[in-house]
C-alpha cells in the first residue's frame, strides 16, 4: 500500500507471507503484540527520562527491545530511529539520545495510525485479502 | 486429530520477547514443527530436564508419561535467543553442551546484533547455526539437516521416524505408543 512506503521493510512481507487460512490474522496479532509492547517500553523510557539523573543503561537496554521488535516486524524508521540512539548513546551525547528518542517516538505514533488505517482497509476488503508485496 | 499424524520434529524455542517468540513459532510451524516456546534459558533447562527423568526410567519402555502434559518432551533441536537476561543463549548452550544427556541436542542461536566474536564463540561452543534477527523462512530451512543429525545420536529416546520406512518402527524397543495406535494422550 502506498501509504506504508518506506514505513515498513521486507520483514513486513515476510510476515505476510506466514499469514495464511489456518492464520487468518497473524500478520495483526503480531502487530497488535508489537504495539502493546513498544507502549510499554516507550512508557518505562519517558520515565527513565524524567524521574532524576538519567540511568542511561536502563534506557540502552530498553531501546536495545524496542529496536529488537521494531525489526521483527519491518518497522524501517522506528528501527533506523533505534540506531542512531544507538550512536548518541555509544558517543555519551545525552541531548542526541534524548533527541533521536523523541524523533522514534514520533514514527512509532505515524506507523502506528498507518497501519491501524491499512487493517481497517484490510477487513473491509473481506478476510485474507492483505495484498501481499505491495508495501516496498 | 493427531491419531496417525506423522511423526514431527520436536522443535524448543527460547526467547524473551513474546513478540519473537509468537514469530518464531510461525516459522517452525510453517515448516512442519512441533513447537514449544519458552520465555527464558532456566525455563527451557526445566523443561530439558524431563529428558533425564525419562531416561532414568526404563529407556525400552512405552514413553508413558506420569506427567501427561510432557508427554513429548523428546526434543530435537533448540533454537534460542543470545541476549535474554538472566540466562543468555550463550550460557544455555553451553549448561547443554555439558550436560550428559543433552549434549548430542543441536542447538541453534539467534541474536539482533551481527557481532563475529560472539558468533565465533557460540559455534566454538557447539552451535550449529548462528542466525541473525528477524530470522527468515530460509533459515529455518536449513535447521532439517542439524534434526536428523541429533536424532541419529539420540537413540536411547524413543522416536520413531515414519520417513526411515517402516521396518524401524515395527522394532519392539522403539516402539512409540502413538505409531500403534496405543496413544497416550
Amino acid at each position: 500500500m502506498q501509504m506504508l512506503q518506506g514505513y515498513l521493510d521486507e520483514q513486513f512481507i515476510q510476515l505476510e507471507e506466514l499469514q495464511d487460512d489456518e492464520n487468518p490474522n497473524f500478520v495483526e496479532e503480531i502487530v497488535t503484540l508489537f504495539f502493546n509492547d513498544s507502549a510499554r517500553l516507550l512508557q518505562n523510557i519517558e520515565q527513565t527520562l524524567v524521574s532524576g539523573p538519567i540511568d542511561f543503561a536502563k534506557l540502552d537496554n530498553y531501546m536495545h527491545q524496542f529496536k529488537g521488535s521494531s525489526s521483527s516486524i519491518g518497522a524501517k524508521r522506528v528501527k533506523n530511529g533505534c540506531t542512531r540512539f544507538k550512536d548518541y548513546y555509544m558517543a555519551g551525547n545525552a541531548e542526541g539520545c534524548i533527541r533521536t528518542f523523541l524523533q522514534v517516538k514520533r514514527e512509532h505514533a505515524i506507523l502506528r495510525t498507518k497501519l491501524e488505517a491499512y487493517f481497517q482497509l484490510a477487513r473491509q476488503a473481506g478476510p485474507s485479502v492483505i495484498p501481499r508485496g505491495q508495501v516496498r | 486429530m493427531g491419531m496417525a499424524a506423522e511423526a514431527q520434529y520436536h522443535v524448543l524455542a527460547v526467547d524473551d520477547s513474546l513478540l519473537d517468540r509468537k514469530l518464531i513459532e510461525r516459522l517452525l510451524k510453517t515448516s512442519s514443527y512441533h513447537v514449544t516456546a519458552v520465555d527464558s534459558g532456566s525455563k527451557a533447562l526445566e523443561f530439558l530436564g524431563l529428558l533425564e527423568d525419562h531416561e532414568q526410567n526404563d529407556a525400552n519402555a512405552p514413553s508413558v508419561s506420569l506427567n501427561d502434559h510432557h508427554q513429548d518432551a523428546e526434543v530435537n533441536l533448540i533454537i534460542t535467543d543470545y541476549c535474554m537476561p538472566g540466562m543468555t543463549g550463550y550460557d544455555l548452550l553451553r549448561k547443554i553442551k555439558e550436560s550428559k544427556s543433552l549434549k548430542d541436542i543441536p542447538v541453534v542461536i539467534m541474536s539482533s546484533e551481527n557481532i563475529p566474536s560472539r558468533i565465533n564463540r557460540c559455534l566454538e561452543e557447539g552451535a550449529e547455526e548462528f542466525f541473525l534477527k528477524p530470522v527468515q523462512l530460509s533459515d529455518v530451512s536449513k535447521l532439517r539437516p542439524h534434526m536428523l543429525k541429533g536424532k541419529d545420536k539420540e537413540s536411547q529416546l524413543n522416536i520413531i521416524n515414519k520417513r526411515k520406512g517402516m521396518e524401524e518402527c515395527h522394532s519392539p524397543d522403539k516402539t512409540r505408543t502413538k505409531y500403534d495406535g496405543l496413544e497416550v494422550v
